[in-house]
């Protein structure tokens, strides 16, 4: 099996950039994330969080 | 600034609510009913549209789609037009969404009965209904989207990107997985084969989980359990992280339903890693549900509505643990194919989405029909009935599961399997059956305390009128980026540039895996010896898919030593590549068919047909007695189906195709001659010639009967590796 498989990846042109590529874009995805979320004041997530309580 | 009026649109959710109803009533008695074909297999004898093949797929599809469906269109048009502070965009359109979704419904609920199957789980319908699905969905879209834009609050609550993420998706899923060729107004063959099928089928097969079970209802839960418990989520920062890691990361999550079959492991590995990250955003999610009713703890044990959120949220932690876990190949190899499987999607199905409906008609019914709940004492009943419904219905199959497994795995020392005759491990767990068969029946009648306790709170209540609100204009600001905006403020009040990055979110994920499919395609050590299938066996094949055989038997041996023992070698991608849709099956109520062909003599298969308990006490297969109808089987399509299949990439000749009735009987009549070699059968069918010639009737030879175009299609079942086995390297 594993040497089917490693067949299907050398096919491929460059693959030794997907591995990085894929831990890059998570990288970059889940500091994004981080960064703005916590870059929020505080008084603009109670106004968010008041939301469905307005109504 | 000028305060506007405008009336929420309250009778769509009514209408919503009572399909929700109506179908949570059918889906669930459907279930029970295909539980008690478990206890007494052939409880509907003779009856086709009434036997446990045709009628499972119709319970998956209602629960899903009726019952969770409605409830969540119910759900999403009440709390939509609120936290956007706007009436739906198009009246019209709410109807059209409604009253189309509906129509879908009682097509299914016809069709599927009849045998109009494509046999691919959760999307079974045929392909005029998958396209009837797709309009739907999108006037649903287009209504949403429209409301968001024409609201009058500035910014979008979570609660809203996650209805926008379902709808995306969804669209998305379900048009990959129904590209179908068709070949009549009711039958299709999926444009994928074999391995690539089941990859496709299973990346929408866990993101509909995903983005039709999953992400609506936790939108539903951000709106309803701080309004119901009257206080903001617990984190609302949480909810963002929750909102875009759950969309980023569930849609790689599918192979983890084909792990140890012929997809290729890198493809299942990447499907592992993810389920067991996607542990973190839904227990973020879980624990911000939970939270939000700090403090208020008190009022939990007042207010039945909140009740029923606090168990869903936690069957919805359940599930999301479980899930992860049976990803792991080793806990995967015991539990895949089992009733564990079982139990695990009735966690979500009945806690989850099930209890999270519940509370919110609770809640919906008395406010919209300004009056109180009939009966509190009734709900608390309906809770804790319900409760014990979901303990009895997934104990019993948890047990049933690891009983399954560990006898299938069970070897002697001498090397022979322990229960080399797969019965003995159903049998083993009839007790079980019982037991869920008790869950099930507590899990309705509470469902029918909800329906008598909704119908006296309508009726002492006033009719459902459409409410007067009043909420400023939204003031038009740039578009662009205000001076000391940060992003994520800002694209909260941009809902299209929102909906295309959650779109990317979920494309990243999708395009990963489906390139790769494409790439697998060129790349399928292919087999010599496997040739498609002769027209009988196409014919054959077909009535596999239409009595929903799929249901209880797999045609994937996965590479362990029980299972080759049990079955033969091991499923190779190779062996597929004509199987047009692939038909691995999730369960194995019954043994695995891959390499049944040639187990047994023709006779053994017509007789196990007409009666299985006669050939097997105690098994708890049906039998398949119209099959053998004095009616000849409709092989008017053969030519169009084999040329269905050419145009898919099947190698048959044009000589082939023309032939293709000629060969059909030829093949036909030599399973009829064989079946001659047993007196029995010469005996019997001899008397039913005379039987119908005195009541009139014309005679059909057993050869253009149905069952021995089944017969043809078993017998062929991996009968091309058994020959010989020169695999390509």
């Amino acid at each position: 099996m594993f040497e089917q498989i490693k067949h299907n990846m050398e096919t491929i042109a460059g693959v030794a950039v997907f591995p990085i590529l894929s831990l890059l874009i998570f990288f970059a995805f889940f500091v994004g994330l981080a960064i703005w979320v916590f870059s929020y004041k505080k008084d603009k997530i109670d106004e968010m969080s008041q939301i469905p309580l307005n109504d | 600034m000028e305060m506007q009026q405008f009336y929420y649109d309250n009778k769509i959710v009514k209408k919503f609510i009572y399909a929700t109803i109506l179908f949570g009533v059918v889906a669930m008695s459907v279930g029970l009913l295909e539980a008690f074909f478990y206890l007494f297999p052939n409880l509907t004898d003779g009856i086709s549209w009434l036997s446990y093949g045709r009628l499972r797929p119709l319970h998956t599809n209602a629960a899903i789609f009726a019952f969770v469906g409605n409830a969540m269109f119910a759900g999403i048009y009440y709390s939509l037009q609120r936290l956007l502070k706007a009436r739906m965009f198009s009246d019209f359109l709410s109807n059209l969404n409604f009253w189309g979704w509906q129509l879908i419904i009682v097509a299914a609920a016809i069709s599927l009965p009849l045998g109009y199957s494509t046999s691919k789980e959760y999307a079974e319908l045929e392909w005029p209904i998958d396209i009837a699905i797709a309009l739907i969905w999108v006037v649903f879209g287009i209504n949403m989207i429209g409301t968001i834009l024409k609201r009058r609050e500035r910014h979008l609550y979570v609660a809203i990107w996650f209805y926008i993420a379902t709808f995306v998706t969804v669209a998305v899923l379900h048009i990959f997985n129904s590209l179908e060729l068709p070949v009549s107004a009711m039958k299709s063959y999926s444009v994928y084969a074999g391995v690539q099928d089941a990859l496709v089928q299973w990346w929408y097969g866990h993101n509909a989980v995903a983005f039709f079970l999953t992400t609506p209802y936790l939108g539903l839960m951000y709106y309803f359990v701080p309004k119901v418990a009257n206080r903001p989520v617990y984190s609302y920062r949480l909810s963002i992280v929750h909102f875009w890691s759950l969309i980023f990361l569930y849609i790689w999550a599918g192979p983890h339903h084909l792990l140890y079959t012929a997809l290729p492991t890198w493809a299942q590995n990447l499907g592992v890693v993810f389920s067991i990250m996607l542990i973190a955003p839904s227990w973020g999610g879980m624990i911000n549900g939970l939270l939000t009713l700090r403090g208020v703890w008190d009022k939990v044990r007042e207010e039945p509505v909140l009740k029923f959120f606090v168990v869903a949220i936690t069957g919805y932690g359940m599930a999301t643990f479980e899930g992860p876990m049976l990803s792991l190949k080793n806990v995967n190899a015991i539990a895949h194919f089992t009733d564990w499987i079982i139990a695990h999607v009735h966690v979500g199905a009945l806690a989850w989405n099930g209890f999270m409906a519940f509370g919110i008609i609770y809640w919906l019914i008395p406010r919209m029909t300004k009056t109180t709940l009939y009966s509190t004492k009734l709900a608390n009943f309906h809770f804790w009935i319900g409760t014990l419904g979901i303990i009895f219905y997934t104990l019993p199959m948890y047990v049933a599961g690891f009983t399954q497994a560990s006898m299938w795995k069970q070897f002697n020392p001498d090397g022979t399997l322990t229960y080399g005759n797969f019965l003995e491990t159903v049998t083993q767990i009839m007790p079980m059956y019982w037991m869920r068969a008790i869950g099930g029946t507590l899990y309705l009648t509470g469902m029918l305390v909800l329906v008598y306790n909704i119908i006296q709170t309508v009726r002492a209540g006033e009719p459902v009128e459409d409410e007067l609100a009043e909420a400023p204009e939204l003031q038009t600001i740039s578009s662009g980026r205000l001076k000391g905006e940060k992003f994520h403020p800002w694209l909260e009040r941009k809902p299209i540039q929102l909906t295309i990055l959650a779109t990317i979110a979920i494309l990243i994920g999708g395009i990963i895996q489906i390139v790769p499919t494409i790439m697998v395609k060129s790349n399928i050590p292919t087999i010599s010896s496997v040739k498609p299938y002769t027209p009988l066996e196409l014919q054959g094949r077909d009535l596999y898919i239409r009595e929903g055989c799929v249901g209880c038997h797999s045609q994937m041996v996965r590479p362990f030593r029980s299972e080759v023992e049990r079955y033969g070698p091991q499923g190779k991608a190779g062996e597929y590549v004509y199987d047009h849709p692939f038909l691995w099956g999730s369960k194995r109520t019954g043994p695995d068919l891959l390499r049944v062909g040639g187990k047994y003599n023709d006779n053994w298969h017509f007789n196990h047909f007409w009666s299985p308990q006669s050939i097997s006490a105690g098994s708890i297969m049906p039998a398949y007695k119209w099959l053998f109808d004095n009616k000849a089987m409709d092989i008017s399509m053969t030519e169009k189906k084999m040329e269905a299949m050419k145009t898919l990439g099947v190698p048959y000749s044009e000589e082939q195709i023309a032939n293709g009735q000629k060969d059909l009987r030829a093949q036909a009549l030599k399973i009829e001659e064989s079946l001659k070699s047993d007196p029995d059968f010469v005996k019997s069918y001899d008397e039913s010639k005379k039987k119908a010639e005195a009541r009139g009737e014309k005679f059909v030879p057993m050869n253009e009967r149905e069952i021995v175009a089944l017969i043809a299609y078993i017998q062929r079942l991996g009968t091309d590796i058994k020959v010989k086995d020169n695999t390509n390297k």
